[in-house]
């Protein structure tokens, strides 16, 4: 095994040139458990701690850039207010010991369909920034998980950041596990309002072969939304609305039985996930612009 | 590979380091400090919890190349970080080159390092850390094996937050277990430390 120290960004993108088999170690949370345990043995480890850049994040006006290895505390501490879900969702990473190492670059990276942030960054919307020496790429999250642990990066690119499309109404993100702590993901839901475009997006993990959206639960609920005037009058979702959209929720799954759970727990658990998150963003945004919560209990 | 860094203090270097070798391995294996417990290897319990440039994290995780130049505080050096941090307002970060004249602890000097000759039941006749003797009189200590990691864990939170609620502490310590199952002893350890932490101020 040989370790690469790169100094720089464009020396790491070298490295990656030259030894594409060169396994990316940054929080090394995931890739040191599998060499600990004897599963993995990379011929190169290419070390990203020593690039400053993957460590930044840079809130624009609509978008933030947020760098691949900026670990999960720093997400909740500092972008609580532009990435919400994100915040919440990486609340619920591991202990704090790992969240002070971890980043979104090895979730993404990984493409483990049971990473903490795959729901928020779904829901949120944003694009991974892909780069390699023959230049870079912004890669939409639609398309960005393309298998079991596969995602859409080519063997010389790198994960430099993830372009974040700020808040602009309120997000919720909750899994499922035994514990608090320590826990992957039985299943887990992410959604977020989007009051600009007057559009609400969804993100599932751990329960299909990939990362997913909801995408007929979102449809239908733009539409029912759309029809009832509900963004301008800010009125209550009705309780078939909710359950309507819980129950396209579970459908969107395709899930597996293993040892944290079967696959109907899980279709049924992102249903309830998602009929909550709906009204709790739903309260929330009511709330925020500026109408009574009536009836909210 | 050579991996040179500092360890509580003190400069230090490991040689024939192997590539894909976690920093726990090279404390306890190459630098001889058995204090960082190796128990799960895959950053599930917490034991082998040490402080990186000062961020509390799993050295079973930091890949042993990770650490070149970077600073590191490991249990048998947090009696000493403490006593700099309420000498100096700040923990080790002073420690490459000594920048605040502290000499640091040696590896000798941590190898030496033990309980006795005081009374390894109270600690009497040893200097510890406010955690560490909070820890021993509040029976926070059984097997011991989860203790190290909790100790460095735990001392960070006080040193972040001065007066932390139960949920801060359980929230601090969600990545520690203890298969004894002591929890409740512990939690009343990290509650005595940051007592006597707010007495002495």
């Amino acid at each position: 095994m040989d370790f690469l120290r790169p100094a720089s960004w464009e020396e790491a993108l070298a490295a990656k040139a030259e030894y594409p088999t060169a396994v990316p170690i940054a929080g090394g949370t995931d890739i040191m458990v599998e060499i600990n345990f004897d599963h993995r043995r990379p011929e190169y480890l290419l070390d990203l701690n020593r690039i400053e850049l993957l460590r930044e994040w840079e809130v624009g006006e609509e978008v933030t850039e947020l760098g691949a290895s900026v670990p999960y505390t720093q997400i909740m501490e500092n972008l609580r207010g532009t990435l919400p879900g994100l915040a919440l969702a990486s609340h619920t990473v591991a202990s704090p010991q790992i969240r002070n190492r971890g980043g979104v670059g090895g979730n993404l990276g990984c493409a483990s369909p049971a990473g903490d942030s795959h729901p928020a960054l779904l829901a949120a919307g944003c694009s991974v920034e892909v780069e390699s020496v023959r230049g870079s790429r912004l890669v939409p999250i639609d398309e960005f998980y393309t298998g079991v642990k596969r995602n859409a990066l080519a063997a010389d690119e790198l994960i430099k950041s993830v372009h974040i499309k700020n808040a602009t109404g309120p997000q919720q993100y909750s899994k499922v596990g035994t514990r608090n702590a320590m826990v992957i993901a039985v299943c887990g839901f992410g959604l977020a309002l989007h009051p600009d475009t007057r559009t609400v997006r969804t993100g599932i993990a751990s329960a299909a072969p990939t990362p997913i959206r909801a995408k007929a639960a979102e449809e239908f609920l733009n539409a029912a939304l759309e029809e009832g005037g509900f963004w301008e009058n800010g009125k209550v979702i009705t309780p078939s609305i909710a359950k309507q959209f819980a129950a396209l929720a579970s459908a969107a799954c395709n899930p597996i039985d293993d040892v944290r759970g079967t696959a109907k727990y899980r279709r049924h658990a992102v249903g309830i996930l998602a009929r909550r998150q709906l009204v709790w963003t739903w309260e929330q945004y009511r709330g925020t612009t500026g109408r009574p919560l009536e009836g909210a209990a | 590979m050579r991996v040179n860094f500092t360890v509580n203090g003190r400069q230090q270097e490991a040689d024939d380091v192997w590539e894909g070798e976690s920093l726990l391995y090279v404390l306890r294996e190459r630098l001889g400090l058995p204090g960082s417990k190796n128990a799960c290897e895959q950053g599930e319990c917490g034991s082998c919890t040490v402080r990186l440039d000062g961020v509390p994290v799993c050295s079973c995780l930091v890949a042993a190349g990770q650490v070149e130049g970077r600073d590191v505080v490991t249990v048998e050096g947090l009696a000493d970080f403490a006593k700099q941090r309420a000498e100096h307002g700040h923990g080790g970060a002073c420690a490459a080159g000594g920048g605040c004249g502290t000499k640091g602890v040696s590896t000798d000097e941590a190898k030496r390092w033990s309980a006795r000759p005081g009374d390894s039941r109270t600690g009497e006749g040893v200097e510890l850390s406010n955690i560490q003797q909070a820890f021993i009189d509040a029976g926070a200590v059984q097997c011991g094996f989860c203790t190290p990691g909790l100790l460095v864990q735990a001392d960070e939170l006080l040193e972040r937050n001065a007066d932390p609620s139960d949920q801060d502490i359980r929230e601090a310590l969600s990545g520690n277990l203890c298969r004894c199952t002591g929890y409740e002893k512990i939690l009343d350890a990290v509650r005595l430390a940051a007592a006597r932490q707010g007495e002495a101020l």
